[in-house]
């Protein structure tokens, strides 16, 4: 099995670490994996504020790198939302929208991946779903049950399927709002080390406001976390 | 209404900064309403019941001329009296006319958001009448003189205790009055206004085409008395409110009830077809009904081909609920009778894109409203739509078309995107927070820690 990885440009430049893990992972489970050099950016966010032909020029570019992958793994929800849902809206052959996956959705629906390891025992983590990964891929159980298979305490949290905020450019267009409502992810996180998600965005934005106010808490990607539950432990 | 939505951002941010009770308020009784709604609709199949409604509406605005059409003549044929109003003016030109034949000087009125979007108090104070709103919610936002700040909760902003200041300082009632102390005020009050009134003003829900009949939702009892009480009643009513047949009313009084408040169904339902002792066969009821049907913009909303899917709302407000932008702030921050996600929908339609503009910028994108709505409106398709015509027409602003020029012009040079990555790793902290955009991120958040390399150059050096 071969995957080619799309990084996206958040994970190039903020979250590398936890796209090499996701390329051990990947590896670590007879996955050969591919990384087309000349990927960029897929352009959610040129899409999200509505300027349509800088989106569709992004994604044109992205097809064609990707044209030749049989499956595209992203390590993003989002990102991986926008090529399946939001390329047939763009690109005349959107081919590469049916082979994208974000990871986990990949671990547990096409390598039907029901445990990785159990470097989690003991671990107490929180899930935040991003929206576009829990509303428009559908990606709820997959990554939980991944978690929770390699030990880990999922914490329940009332408030783990709500926006966290970001939302894109709404960060820095309503930023008042979109801090208020990172606030209120955080006054509702229950007692726990960690926080997972399978979004760079939502983690810059629950960990930009933490550390802004001084609250002590880990903001990890879903990669990372998933890596060590294979390889075992921190 | 005045419409101060291109401030959102002004008001939203004065708030959430100046009044962090109405978040707290505003987010402890919406998380109840979607908690009642998921009650209300456990045993249901919801997907099979909004598909139903989606079809019913649909099909009703794709015919509207023709059962607004038999919706007129059913009424007139029991007496009522039938106006159509193009815009908010038409309506106060109507509403001028009965006052003045009528000699009217008090009205009470019911829970109506048409009335608030054509502005009908302010015009009907301006010709010297007494306006009471006698929905409790309404009429505490009145004493305090502000406007609804949500579509079915429209104090929703208001703790108990603002209640019982404004009561207090009007009403007399002791400081500490209880909930009940405080309803059992307002009732006495009322009660009299509803006896002594000339005319009674409410909106309708659904006017269902077949039978010419207004239905109306609610739980206090108080539309059933203005409605019937005075005598003369005028229902405004959208024209987007028609349903075909009288077979599909019952689920739509069902679906609207669920979707609001998580209730089988309101309290009381009222069916209005005609006025009091009329020859076919109204035995009760105001000597002289009313009913204005009102456009405002919708029929231009209709004949847009992108956005109409809007006028299928039932004004539930199920998608306010469920919106954390909505929570932060309530209604007041959107500067429209309708907030929340269908308002920013609405607004640019009804009244304008240029006058309403970041309304549809006012949502994270996240796509809970969409889960939600009883007729299935894609609010989260149609927000993008307006967002589209925003950059479209040149109304966003120049910085931002600059840096998403930028990105598009590099995302489609690899070599150059690699390049600008490098160069935003190397940016001292200092320099990033100051950046345009950047500084409404740092304002209040950290800003992003770059990773010390690139996945691109890790790649390069090999992966063990």
């Amino acid at each position: 099995m071969r995957v080619s990885l799309f990084v996206t440009c958040l994970g190039d430049r903020f979250f590398a670490d936890a796209a090499v893990d996701a390329v051990r992972l990947l590896r670590s489970l007879d996955v050969e994996v591919d990384f087309p050099s000349d990927q960029t950016c897929c352009g959610q966010p040129a899409w999200n504020a509505g300027h349509v032909p800088q989106a569709r020029q992004m994604a044109a570019h992205t097809a064609e790198v990707f044209a030749d992958a049989d499956y595209v793994v992203l390590p993003s929800g989002s990102c991986t939302a926008m090529l399946r849902c939001t390329y047939p809206r763009l690109l005349e052959s959107p081919a590469v929208a049916e082979r994208s996956y974000e990871l986990a959705e990949f671990l547990v629906d096409v390598l039907k991946v029901t445990e990785l390891g159990r470097g989690l025992e003991g671990r107490r983590l929180a899930y935040h779903h991003g929206c576009h990964a829990l509303r428009e891929l559908g990606l709820e159980e997959q990554p939980v049950r991944l978690l929770e298979s390699a030990g880990a305490e999922v914490v329940p949290w009332e408030m783990d399927q709500e926006c966290c905020g970001f939302g894109g450019l709404f960060s820095v267009k309503a930023p008042e709002v979109s801090v208020a409502m990172a606030d209120r992810k955080l006054d509702t996180l229950p007692d726990v080390e960690t926080v997972v998600s399978a979004d760079g965005g939502c983690l810059l934005q629950l960990d930009g406001r933490a550390r802004r106010r001084g609250t002590r808490i880990r903001f990890r990607s879903l990669a990372s976390v998933l890596w060590e539950a294979r390889r075992g432990g921190a | 209404m005045e419409v101060h939505s291109r401030d959102y951002r002004a008001r939203a941010r004065r708030i959430i900064a100046e009044t962090p009770e109405v978040r707290e308020a505003v987010t402890a009784a919406t998380r109840t309403f979607v908690d009642n709604r998921r009650e209300a609709y456990a045993d249901l199949d919801e997907n099979a019941l909004s598909r139903w409604a989606e079809g019913v509406k649909s099909h009703a605005l794709t015919h509207l001329g023709d059962y607004l059409e038999e919706a007129e003549a059913r009424l007139v044929e029991r007496g009522a009296h039938v106006h159509w109003a193009e815009t908010a003016s038409d309506v106060h030109q109507i509403f001028e006319l009965i006052v003045r034949e009528h000699g009217v000087q008090k009205v009470v009125k019911a829970k109506s958001m048409l009335s608030e979007e054509v502005g009908l108090n302010p015009f009907l104070e301006s010709c010297g009448v007494e306006v009471l709103e006698t929905d409790l919610g309404e009429y505490i936002i009145q004493l305090l003189d502000e406007p609804p700040s949500h579509i079915v909760g429209p104090s929703i902003h208001k703790s108990l205790d603002d209640t019982r200041a404004i009561f207090h300082e009007r009403l007399g009632t002791p400081r500490d009055a209880s909930p009940e102390r405080l309803a059992a005020a307002a009732r006495e009050l009322l009660r009299d206004a509803f006896l002594t009134a000339e005319l009674g003003i409410s909106g309708g829900n659904f006017l269902v085409a077949e039978t010419g009949s207004i239905a109306l939702i609610e739980n206090e009892g108080n539309i059933r008395l203005s409605t019937s009480v005075p005598p003369i009643h005028v229902a405004l009513v959208g024209i987007e409110k028609v349903l075909p047949r009288w077979a599909d009313l019952s689920t739509f009084l069902q679906i609207t009830a669920k979707s609001a408040t998580g209730q089988p169904v309101g309290c009381f339902v009222s069916i209005i077809q005609g006025p009091g002792g009329s020859p076919a066969g109204e035995p009760d009821g105001p000597e002289e009904l009313h009913v204005v049907l009102v456009d405002n913009g919708r029929t231009r909303l209709l004949a847009d081909p992108e956005v109409w899917e809007a006028l299928r709302c039932v004004r539930c407000g199920a998608c306010l609920n469920i919106c954390p932008v909505y929570r932060q702030t309530g209604g007041h921050a959107y500067g429209y009778v309708y907030s929340g996600p269908i308002g920013a929908v609405l607004a640019p339609g009804l009244v304008g894109l240029e006058e309403t503009l970041p309304l549809p910028f006012a949502s994270s994108a996240c796509g809970a409203c969409a889960d939600v709505c009883p007729v299935r409106i894609p609010i989260p398709d149609l927000l993008h739509v307006w967002r589209q015509r925003a950059v479209e027409r040149g109304l966003t602003s120049g910085m931002e078309r600059s840096v998403l020029d930028l990105l598009a012009s590099t995302g489609t040079r690899p070599g150059l995107f690699r390049w600008a990555e490098k160069v935003a790793g190397l940016l001292p902290e200092q320099v990033v927070r100051h950046l345009p955009m950047l500084r409404e991120w740092s304002a209040g958040r950290e800003t992003p820690r770059a990773a010390g390399r690139t996945f691109h150059e890790l790649w390069d050096e090999g992966i063990e």
